[in-house]
């Protein structure tokens, strides 16, 4: 176990060293650099300025002690944002990104599961065909739709939500829903597939025979081997809801990491961007390695190599 | 062949006797056997149908009478479809000028297409019947010319990441032993690296002022370019594993070791022996790729850093009509109709891939 935990944080560690990588030398191939203005400097004075950031050692050196600031956790200053280093707007917005993603998690594991739980104990009924539908166009459909239609609904025809912002916890069930409704939709999916594979086994069967009421038979023994799709797919499901965070934050005007991302981009605010870029690769990489440590308590048959 | 006089059947004619049979029996081969499965399962086939209806309109579109879709006409600004438009009279006689302009830049295949629409339709257009947007433009039209770029889109960066992804996982299943393992390996580590991110940072570095200039000037590459071989060069991750996977099955097989026998050499083995054994696996692929590239073109659309206007895709006609959301007035249009576009596509996509994965898999050969 520990040796697994060992070598899945050294692999991580490679891929940050990728990323990290790429987006240095990328951002340095970009032409002009932070002390280019519309008035030129004085060559000296700019000389002055760049021997004062290491902008004039060598590639590999400025690239070694770009390493050494980002080991340290220090990822330098904003390029758009006067005063704020990059380390500042990652705290700032982490916490509220974060709420967003947990909200949306809920409703996509929550309704997904009861949706494909009810559909696999119904099948072949109205019910299940309804539902089923409604998670195929939960699929089909971009978040920013729904998110658009869902606006129409409960904001403008039927007041029932606020439109945009953020504070309360009615500003955060719209977008967490928006954010969570296609990864519930294919949460059904999976849980209705792998819980009609479960509930044509032996094992259930004796359970009706010895007499145990319909829910417990299948909440207690049918859910937890159903589950295990489940959860290898939340792993990719977290990843789209941070990715998919970009554009419901965008929508609901919600200041959270996903709006700097876009902002960084569209500003060419490279070390802000470098800096988003990493934290989601660490946290994506951490959620892959919770679920896969998730496995072992969920089916006694997986052993981590 | 036979002498009726004769009534012995000859030797020729008793060893004919069961080639006979053997021919009247018909051989089913894989791809029939799966067009036939396929055939059977109605909502795929509806899937197809309606995917190539929209196929081929999107490469008609000059054709159809259309409006233009750059034509602005404030005066009909938020139309809704239900709304009946009157035209002031002196404003539709002093735009007749800029008609084909409004079309925008063409390739040649469009500006024939246009040609033979300006002879036969003059310029008479398709009322607005999906409604106007802020500009007046018409939707109905923005919307055929949106899935043009769409579509095109979808499929070309798809068909990119098709080519990198079989060529690595061929070669890489085919190699075997060291070389193997490292091009898992670096698979691997670009699986766990959160793409978007990386595709948002590379698009912004490439379309810095100078860069874009620079690229547009010397090689004529436009953003759109840039997306093709950024989406293809992520999406062919998993096309590398499933083939690597497969070709790794084969490669023991007779028929490889025959071609090797032949002196065939390594690359002509892969390419020529393999990967035409590995189709079925890439047909599933591809249209289950398709919608994943096109959401993601939608969703760069929509946060302005994909195709940019006055170019019209689906995702930049929601990002317009979710702008247009206003407390006063709801223009569910603007919403409704590029969603409806672009979600009825890849429900369709998504259900073609399910179907034709079912028709091709070889489990349920001969049911």
């Amino acid at each position: 176990m520990i040796g697994f935990l060992l070598k899945r944080l050294g692999w991580m560690a490679i891929t940050l060293w990728v990323v990290f990588t790429v987006s240095f030398f990328l951002m340095r191939e970009v032409p002009g650099g932070p002390f280019d203005r519309e008035r030129e400097l004085d060559p000296q004075i700019k000389a002055n300025l760049e021997a004062r950031y290491h902008l004039d050692e060598p590639r590999w050196k400025q690239y070694l002690r770009e390493l050494g600031n980002t080991l340290r956790l220090d990822l330098g200053y904003s390029f758009s944002r006067p005063d704020f280093r990059v380390g500042e707007i990652l705290a700032q917005g982490f916490p509220i990104s974060a709420s967003l993603g947990i909200v949306a998690l809920f409703f996509a594991v929550s309704l997904g599961l009861v949706a494909g739980i009810v559909s696999a104990v119904r099948r072949q009924t109205a019910l299940d065909f309804a539902l089923m539908t409604a998670a195929t166009v939960g699929i089909a459909l971009p978040n920013f739709v729904i998110a658009g239609i869902m606006i129409i609904l409960f904001v403008f025809l039927w007041p029932l939500f606020p439109a945009a912002g953020w504070g309360t916890l009615r500003h955060l069930i719209l977008p967490g829903f928006c954010l969570g409704a296609p990864y519930a939709a294919y949460i059904a999916r999976l849980t209705r597939t792998a819980m009609l594979d479960v509930l044509s086994q032996d094992y259930i069967r004796t359970a009706y025979a010895k007499g145990l009421p319909t829910p417990t038979v299948i909440l207690r023994h049918a859910l937890k081997s159903g589950l295990l799709p489940v959860v290898s797919f939340l792993g990719p499901a977290i990843a789209g809801i941070l990715t998919g965070s970009l554009v419901v934050e965008k929508i609901f005007n919600i200041p959270g990491l996903g709006v700097h991302f876009v902002e960084a981009a569209l500003q060419r605010d490279y070390t802000l961007a470098m800096g988003l870029v990493l934290l989601y690769t660490t946290l994506l990489y951490t959620m892959n390695l919770v679920v896969d440590v998730s496995y072992v308590f969920l089916d006694p048959r997986v052993k981590l190599e | 062949m036979s002498n009726p006089a004769d009534n012995r059947p000859s030797d020729l004619q008793r060893q004919a006797r069961p080639a006979e049979e053997a021919r009247r029996l018909k051989g089913v081969s894989p791809g029939q056997d799966a067009w036939r499965r396929l055939r059977n399962n109605r909502v795929a086939m509806l899937s197809l149908g309606f995917l190539v209806v929209l196929g081929v309109l999107a490469l008609l579109t000059p054709l159809l009478p259309f409006e233009p879709p750059r034509r602005v006409q404030t005066w009909r600004q938020f139309a809704s479809p239900l709304d009946e438009i009157q035209p002031p009279e002196q404003k539709a006689a002093s735009q007749q000028a800029s008609f084909r302009d409004d079309f925008g830049r063409l390739d040649r295949f469009s500006r024939r297409l246009l040609d033979v629409r300006m002879a036969v339709f003059g310029q008479w257009s398709i009322p607005p019947v999906c409604g106007t947007d802020k500009l007046g433009r018409d939707l109905l039209s923005r919307l055929f010319w949106g899935a043009r770029i769409s579509l095109a889109v979808g499929l070309v960066a798809t068909l990119v990441s098709l080519v990198i992804g079989v060529s690595y996982g061929a070669i890489a299943g085919y190699a075997g032993g060291r070389v193997d393992n490292a091009m898992m390996r670096i698979v691997d580590v670009l699986y766990s690296i959160p793409f978007i991110f990386v595709v948002i940072f590379l698009i912004t570095v490439l379309s810095a002022d100078e860069i874009k200039q620079k690229l547009e000037g010397q090689y004529g590459i436009n953003r759109v370019v840039i997306f093709f071989f950024v989406v293809g060069a992520i999406y062919w991750l998993t096309m590398a594993r499933v083939v690597r996977g497969q070709v790794i099955s084969l490669k023991n097989e007779p028929f490889v070791e025959a071609a090797r026998a032949l002196g065939a050499g390594r690359l002509r083995i892969i390419f020529i022996h393999l990967v035409p054994n590995l189709m079925s696996v890439v047909i599933v692929y591809l249209t289950l790729t398709i919608p994943r590239v096109m959401l993601f073109e939608a969703f760069l659309s929509f946060l302005g850093l994909g195709v940019e206007p006055p170019d019209v895709s689906w995702g930049l006609l929601a990002n317009e009509g979710i702008q247009a959301i206003t407390p006063v007035r709801i223009y569910w249009w603007l919403v409704v109709f590029p969603g409806l576009a672009l979600g009825l596509t890849l429900f369709a996509l998504n259900f073609l891939g399910d179907g034709l994965r079912d028709a091709l898999d070889p489990r349920l050969k001969n049911r």
